[in-house]
């Protein structure tokens, strides 16, 4: 429209002529527009290609606009000439108008593929991360089910009753690492039920030398702590003493308040002159460690410290006020 | 009477054994063991014809434990290690239980040894027990008799190595152990970037060295921290500047 008034002021041709030039034109352009757009989301070529087809296309339209113009509105003399002499402004004025719908729709198509890729990454990055949690979480010894399935079955011949209490046990104890979600912030003394299940069951297998010691301040009781975090820290300590040491292995848990934080503290015997010294954290507690960092994106909440023939491993879980 | 020691830091894993033996009145359990430095001794003091030995154990485990007997009986493994870590072993023992393990399984085993005991001669552990699997403490650290003691040495106190006959003499800051193991034995279980084995007969931890200098032509001695010269062949030469980056 704004075309057809221009033409009409400035060039004087009448309303008919200037109309018909205007719509043949904008006609063509929006044609070669929309192949430009569906040249870009479908091939997306390297922008000496767009250049190139632009250029191609706009030679198109001139070549259009001036037959079917001409076919148009062949008994004006005066547009007849004025056709001609425009051919080159009207050939830069397409080719500009196309290479804008390019570079907008090149732009538009970049913005689209970088969100999707961005999601992409977002989702992959959360679901490895919830799939890593998991595996961290339920990374059960092997040995620890066999084992005591082997003292079940020694059990079984001469002592039955304790065969079948020492079943209940284990199934309670792996019921309880199946229903835990990740997420779900479990109470401290709930954890320390779990935790304890699984002493006894150690204690049928090394009840000989294994003693455990569980101190708990009242204020630690009802904070909150992820669940299964605990346990896989105390059989760490467990089979550290056990393995390094002869004799009895005392293992003592306490758990105490802290101004923002539940601090845990598991002690463990070990053999200071034999054990070559551990590079980080050592030992079991890396799945610990990275499960920590996954969850609170910080590498500080567990430290390890060796003291005379105490090992003893710290843990902080930061509490939301 | 067959004499029989039971080796396992499991009272209850002891017992299932015991029990099973039951059944075989000519094999009697003589003694039963805690951990390897107690089956070291009742060895020596029994010498049994069977042992069942189990692998996980306090201090050093059932293969460091066979290291340390010279004429080691024949030996059932009884492990709860999963098949893969077994079969590598398998060869080399009467058999192997994995816990928990049936009456049936285990007369199985039993049948395979009384067999072999009625035949030709028991099949021999130690030499072909160097090829087993290694358990990631075994790359830690090295177990040696002393007299009637056990030592265990972290790997990283270890000099250096020399080759003697049949044994190799390990060197640390004050002491010489000896052992009956080959070099490529510890060329294989050494961490390759702190020890090399820059001779035939030497294998030298790395951040010991102070010094490299030539000695004749074509040759290289190394200087250690404790004044040790160890002589380098060509190839260990060569094999030392590329793991030093030189």
């Amino acid at each position: 429209m704004l075309q057809t008034i221009a033409l009409r002021s400035t060039f004087a041709f009448g309303w008919g002529v200037s109309f018909a030039d205007s719509a043949v034109t904008n006609l063509i352009i929006a044609i070669a527009g929309y192949d430009m757009i569906l040249v870009m989301k479908y091939y997306r070529p390297r922008p000496i290609i767009r250049v190139a087809i632009s250029v191609g296309l706009t030679f198109i339209c001139v070549f259009a606009i001036h037959h079917i113009t001409l076919l148009l509105i062949s008994e004006t003399p005066e547009y007849v000439s004025f056709l001609d002499k425009s051919l080159f402004i009207r050939g830069l004025y397409v080719w500009l108008m196309i290479a804008l719908v390019t570079a907008l729709t090149g732009l538009w198509f970049a913005v689209l593929e970088h969100q999707e890729a961005d999601s992409r990454t977002a989702t992959a990055e959360k679901l490895a991360r919830e799939a890593e949690l998991s595996r961290l979480r339920q990374q059960l010894q092997p040995h620890f089910l066999f084992n005591s399935l082997n003292s079940i079955s020694a059990l079984a011949g001469s002592r039955p009753e304790e065969a079948r209490k020492m079943i209940h046990q284990l199934s309670d104890f792996f019921r309880g690492t199946l229903k835990k979600d990740d997420q779900q912030l479990i109470s401290l003394s709930e954890e320390l039920e779990h935790l304890t299940l699984y002493l006894e069951i150690e204690k049928v297998r090394f009840g000989h030398r294994l003693k455990t010691v569980i101190e708990c301040d009242d204020a630690a009781s009802a904070m909150k702590i992820p669940p299964l975090l605990l346990q896989p820290v105390v059989e760490n300590a467990i089979k550290f003493g056990l393995y390094d040491t002869l004799g009895e292995t005392l293992i003592g848990v306490s758990v105490s308040a802290e101004k923002n934080y539940l601090k845990i503290e598991v002690a463990n015997p070990f053999d200071a002159a034999s054990a070559p010294p551990r590079r980080g954290t050592g030992f079991g507690l890396d799945s610990i460690q990275r499960r920590l960092s996954l969850l609170y994106a910080r590498n500080d909440l567990l430290t390890t410290a060796q003291k005379e023939n105490i090992f003893t491993t710290t843990i902080r879980i930061p509490q939301s006020a | 009477m067959i004499k029989a020691v039971v080796i396992d830091d499991e009272p209850l894993a002891r017992m299932i054994v015991s029990e099973y033996l039951k059944s075989y009145p000519e094999i009697t359990v003589v003694h039963e063991c805690n951990d390897g430095f107690e089956g070291v001794k009742s060895i020596a003091q029994h010498k049994p014809e069977l042992i069942f030995l189990d692998i996980q154990m306090p201090k050093i485990n059932g293969f460091e434990m066979l290291e340390l007997i010279d004429e080691p009986p024949a030996v059932i493994f009884t492990t709860a290690f999963d098949e893969y870590a077994i079969k590598a072993f398998e060869a080399h023992a009467v058999d192997y239980l994995l816990k928990p393990f049936s009456k049936e399984r285990f007369d199985k085993a039993l049948q395979k040894w009384l067999g072999q005991r009625q035949g030709s001669q028991p099949e021999r552990t130690s030499q072909a027990l160097q090829e087993h699997v290694k358990q990631p403490e075994e790359r830690n650290r090295v177990v040696v008799k002393e007299g009637n003691n056990i030592r265990i040495i972290p790997v990283n106190e270890i000099h250096y190595i020399e080759a003697y006959d049949d044994y190799v003499k390990i060197f640390t800051q004050k002491e010489m152990f000896l052992k009956k193991k080959t070099m490529s034995y510890y060329e294989g279980i050494l961490e390759p970037s702190q020890f090399v084995r820059v001779h035939r007969s030497y294998i030298v931890q790395l951040s010991q060295i102070t010094r490299i200098e030539p000695l004749e032509k074509d040759t290289h001695v190394a200087s250690l921290k404790t004044g040790a010269r160890i002589p380098l062949s060509k190839t260990g030469y060569t094999k030392l500047k590329n793991v030093l980056g030189l």
